[in-house]
């Protein structure tokens, strides 16, 4: 009986609600106008990148390249890092 | 939030989006901290594009505008227009037939430092957009309040506005949530307060539900604070109570809503 009522109040209980694609969207649009906005982020985390990365690895530092990218449905950070050769020890 | 002692503050209302209810917040904010004893003054910034005088329901009494104390043509005494219901509640009046590149920011701020001499709060209605509008609304503000309503578009835009306010050094950002429709959150098809905060990260001064009071009080400018039965216009008066300073908790809107979504909540709580 409770079951048939709540049945007939409460008709798409499973459904899952428009709002999770409207936050879906906005974090992913919000990610991009901060990004866009502030140019200086990019170019601030690629000099940071590039010092952490030398410590073990000799990259080519001007052909390193990163950037914000959709990938099913995330914001993913790509980094695309040519390497030249292993330091063979860490000082 | 400062204690009003040693001058007034000057708090700019402003969204990025237009239509979302900065002028209905600069209405029902400043009428209710006139309630609360305080001198205020609402400047109406929206140059070319004014409603603040109508919203407020004083459209009649306007003689001069800002544009006119700017240049000269009669004080700002003159220019001031006393509320209807408050004595100690001003209205500053946009010009209509100017634009926002009439006025500068050095110009406001000489205007809010004269105003800060009298009053306890001056509220400035900034126009939507990022340009010059926005540039002389927050030109001489102490602190800012966004407001949004729970939709993707409105929150974009309060999310650069907030960017925008942080780079011109605003120390201090709260944020409005209007037109918050409950039984929509609990269905799942509104964004929540929580979503919001989440995505925003700047404090809450206000939570508004959507109410069709406010739209019979656009058309009577009776505002809607003046009702205090109804729900959007206790919330606006808990508004301006937090602007003065007071912890006051915020409404709780899950006991709102019809009798079917409450007999609905009933039967989806039983249930699961």
């Amino acid at each position: 009986m409770l079951e048939f009522l709540s049945r007939l109040f409460w008709r798409d209980r499973d459904r899952i609600g428009s709002k999770h694609v409207a936050k879906e969207r906005l974090r992913l649009v919000l990610v991009h106008d901060r990004v866009n906005s502030c140019p200086q982020l990019l170019e601030a985390l690629k000099e940071d990148l590039i010092r952490v990365i030398r410590e073990y690895i000799e990259i080519d530092e001007d052909a390193l390249d990163i950037s914000f990218d959709n990938i099913d449905n995330t914001v993913a950070l790509v980094a695309n890092i040519p390497v030249l050769r292993i330091k063979k020890s860490i000082v | 939030m400062m204690e009003p002692s040693n001058g007034g503050q000057v708090v700019v209302i402003t969204s990025g989006k237009g239509g979302v209810g900065k002028t209905t917040t600069v209405t029902n904010v400043s009428m209710g901290l006139a309630q609360l004893g305080f001198k205020v003054v609402a400047m109406d910034l929206d140059i070319g594009l004014k409603k603040l005088d109508l919203i407020m329901g004083l459209e009649n009494r306007v003689i001069y505008d800002i544009v006119q104390v700017i240049e000269g043509e009669c004080t700002l005494r003159q220019a001031l227009v006393k509320d209807r219901r408050f004595p100690n509640l001003f209205m500053l009046p946009a010009a209509q037939t100017r634009n926002k590149d009439d006025v500068t920011e050095e110009q406001i701020k000489n205007l809010c430092a004269e105003l800060k001499k009298e009053f306890d709060f001056i509220l400035i209605d900034c126009p939507a957009g990022i340009e010059r509008g926005f540039r002389n609304s927050i030109a001489a503000a102490d602190w800012a309040v966004v407001v949004t309503n729970p939709e993707v578009s409105a929150v974009r835009d309060a999310d650069r506005i907030i960017g925008m306010l942080e780079s011109a050094q605003f120390q201090d950002i709260k944020l409005v949530i209007n037109r918050i429709r409950p039984e929509m959150v609990r269905g799942g098809d509104m964004l929540s307060i929580d979503d919001l905060l989440n995505h925003l990260c700047i404090d809450l001064i206000g939570i508004v539900p959507e109410d069709d009071g406010v739209v019979i009080s656009t058309n009577t400018g009776e505002p809607i604070i003046l009702n205090q039965r109804s729900l959007a216009g206790r919330a606006f008066y808990n508004i301006a109570r937090r602007f003065a300073g007071e912890e006051v908790p915020f409404l709780d809107l899950n006991h709102t809503g019809s009798l079917w979504d409450r007999i609905r909540m009933f039967f989806s709580k039983q249930v699961g």
